[in-house]
């Protein structure tokens, strides 16, 4: 059984329709990314995974059983399961970076700050800002900042961990510690689905790659197949653009 | 006109008058505190229904904007008179003082609720989205991220016009509140010069609206920097 | 409270209310335009003035934003007889307003000049732009953008704050609902109507003021 089953999903962004019938499954500890020009979906897909966007059509599976995104409780249920990293302004800015890898633990799950705190120590080491704990957001570069959101994301003890473009917004000198951050990660069995426009990191920590262009996947596959022989015209067209620096 | 000033001045700035004065301007300030903090409150109450998706809260939602839309566009004067004329056979006996606090604080609700609002408004969406994905309840999502960021951007419009305010009690003295105003009035009509008794309101209420309107454009030129 | 809501008996005075409504919008025309001559030159007086110029203008400024208009009126129309003036109470409130608005206009009219003195200046100049082509193409346009919403928001905020006129007599559209509520005895319909007719008014200005704001100077505004 797939971890995570997307069947024929669709969704819009505003009064424009984004997603258009996206069929993909994902298995247990698969590292799966998507690329693609922008205005794809990538985005949107992962927005309408966790919630965030409402899908006008199609279903979603986790483990077999159907997600009803119209459901709170059902929601609710999904977010204990799979957490998401955004582009930028991630971490609530009015708290240093320990209460905000403790507070979702403490205020939803219901630890105790000890427990939290012990978890959020670890993870915070894990990412390499355990000797941050109480700066503030506004202090933070955008890499070390990103790292505590991930951090943060991992608090939550998710099974399925959503990356969207993480390092799209950084400056370029932040970038490498934020991937290493994640190539750690890949190696521990979450699930993962990352957007991403960092081809070589994308070909080297996926066990598979997905194409998509409007709304839709254009080829999914191994990423020695995706980067170096693709099958449709369109991935080898955007292959080919970005791989030529 | 300068030397009946002069001629009066002694007369005027009696103990009396003086202790007269300072209650006067006690309940200037009593206005403007007691209204806009209720406002305060309930403009509150209103931005953070305002905020909310909750199909059951629509119809409430429905009528705290109509009141907002409404009472910003009433001259505060028109207000003074609908609440004297309501209260006044529904609770006979009122103080006038009562009756003119009640007019503040309708008025400054709908203001404040809007600049409250705005300040919710400008919090970064992703950080909504964060506490929602985090599985923040809509309440949560407001204590915790979107006023403790949003306070900086409510405080300087609130504190401005909070210290307008002030200026607008003014108009509670045509209902008969003994406030600044009326006593300025009053003074004069016990015979002193015009100049010596609304210029010494005038004084009063400077003393009581400048500092204040220093502060707050340094608040916010603190808040600005941060 | 057997008190029924009679409102037939105000629509029959609705004519006459309207009739205020218009000298309502005759006292904030008169207010704000009388005020912008006064801001024109407050402003140019603040930013370009010498010391002194900028230090009367300044507690010009201080004084008439500090104090109540209502005060400043009773100031004028009540002390001036000493001097041997006696205002008409229209006038009366009419000077008053001038005064006042011109004030906060002047503030609002020299965060205007400002707001271009830095960027777009040196530009200008570096392209060779002489300063009467500066002033017409770079800053009265960018001025324009900038001080629309303040201005239009100040106006409506002066068709809401004429209503102090009534205090003196002068019958613009509260000073006629006093006059009706002291011979009927329909206050409170008199008065929510008028309240009624306000809200009327300054949507109608606003959503006026902001149309042409879109159309004349390309300036986003929401329409309500």
């Amino acid at each position: 059984m797939h971890h995570l089953e997307i069947k024929n999903l669709s969704s819009s962004y505003g009064s424009k329709k984004v997603l258009k019938g996206v069929t993909l499954s994902v298995d247990k500890g698969e590292v799966l990314s998507l690329i693609g020009p922008s205005g794809s979906g990538k985005s949107t897909l992962l927005r309408t995974l966790i919630g965030l966007t409402p899908p006008i059509a199609g279903q979603v599976f986790i483990a077999g059983q159907p997600i009803d995104y119209n459901n709170k409780k059902n929601l609710k249920s999904l977010r204990n399961h799979m957490a998401i990293v955004f582009q930028q302004y991630n971490l609530f800015q009015n708290m240093n970076v320990m209460r905000n890898v403790t507070i979702s633990p403490i205020k939803i799950k219901k630890q105790s700050s000890e427990e939290a705190g012990k978890q959020a120590k670890l993870l915070l080491e894990k990412v390499g800002m355990a000797d941050k704990y109480d700066a503030y957001p506004e202090d933070l570069s955008g890499g070390q900042q990103q790292r505590v959101a991930i951090a943060r994301a991992l608090a939550t003890k998710p099974e399925i961990l959503l990356l969207d473009e993480i390092t799209s917004a950084l400056d370029p000198e932040w970038v490498n510690e934020v991937l290493d951050t994640i190539r750690v990660l890949t190696n521990e069995g979450i699930t993962m689905i990352i957007v991403s426009h960092e081809m070589a990191f994308v070909r080297e920590v996926s066990t598979r790659v997905a194409m998509m262009d409007d709304g839709q996947i254009i080829e999914n596959g191994a990423p020695q197949q995706i980067f170096d022989s693709p099958i449709e015209n369109r991935t080898k067209e955007f292959v080919s653009k970005i791989l030529t620096h | 006109m300068f030397e009946r000033l002069l001629e009066e001045a002694p007369e005027f700035f009696n103990y009396h008058n003086m202790i007269f004065i300072l209650e006067a301007m006690g309940r200037t300030l009593s206005m403007t505190v007691i209204g806009c903090s209720v406002g305060l409150v309930c403009g509150l109450l209103i931005a953070v229904l305002r905020q909310s998706n909750s199909r059951t809260l629509i119809p409430i939602k429905f009528i705290a904007i109509t009141y907002v839309e409404i009472f910003r566009r009433i001259p505060f004067l028109v207000i003074l008179f609908i609440v004297l004329f309501v209260i006044e056979p529904l609770m006979p006996g009122t103080s006038l003082l009562g009756i003119a606090t009640v007019a503040v604080c309708l008025l400054s609700t709908a203001f404040l609720s809007e600049i409250i609002r705005a300040g919710l408004e400008s919090v970064p969406p992703q950080q909504i989205e964060g506490a929602k994905t985090l599985n923040f309840s809509f309440l949560q999502t407001i204590m915790l991220v979107m006023l403790p960021q949003a306070w900086k951007v409510i405080l300087p419009p609130a504190a401005a016009f909070i210290v307008m305010f002030i200026k607008d009690t003014a108009l509670a003295s045509q209902l008969g509140v003994i406030e600044l105003t009326f006593v300025g009035k009053m003074l004069v009509n016990r015979g002193f010069s015009p100049m010596l008794g609304f210029g010494a309101v005038l004084i009063c209420y400077f003393i009581l609206s400048y500092p204040l309107s220093r502060f707050s454009e340094y608040l916010g030129k603190r808040l600005a920097s941060s | 409270m057997d008190y029924t809501f009679q409102f037939s008996e105000v629509l029959e005075d609705l004519p006459y209310l309207l009739g205020g409504a218009v000298v309502t919008l005759q006292i904030a025309f008169i207010a704000f335009w009388g005020g912008a001559i006064i801001g024109i030159f407050g402003a140019i007086a603040k930013v370009y003035g010498r010391e002194s110029v900028r230090r009367i203008t300044s507690a010009y400024v201080i004084f008439f934003t500090n104090t109540p208009a209502l005060v400043q009126i009773f100031l004028l129309y009540y002390a001036l007889p000493d001097a041997g003036i006696l205002l008409p109470p229209m006038t009366a409130v009419l000077i008053g307003l001038v005064l006042n608005s011109g004030a906060y206009l002047t503030e609002i009219l020299k965060a205007g000049v400002i707001s271009v003195r830095r960027s777009e200046m040196e530009a200008a100049t570096a392209l060779g732009m002489s300063g009467l082509q500066i002033l017409r193409f770079v800053m009265l346009p960018h001025i324009a953008k900038t001080i629309y919403a303040p201005l239009s928001n100040f106006f409506i905020w002066l068709v809401l704050g004429s209503s102090l006129a009534a205090l003196f007599g002068v019958e613009e559209l509260t000073g006629r609902a006093i006059n009706i509520s002291t011979t009927s005895f329909r206050s409170i319909e008199t008065f929510t109507v008028v309240a009624g007719i306000y809200v009327i008014l300054t949507i109608i200005a606003s959503t006026s003021l902001a149309l042409v704001g879109r159309w004349a100077f390309r300036v986003k505004a929401k329409i309500f």
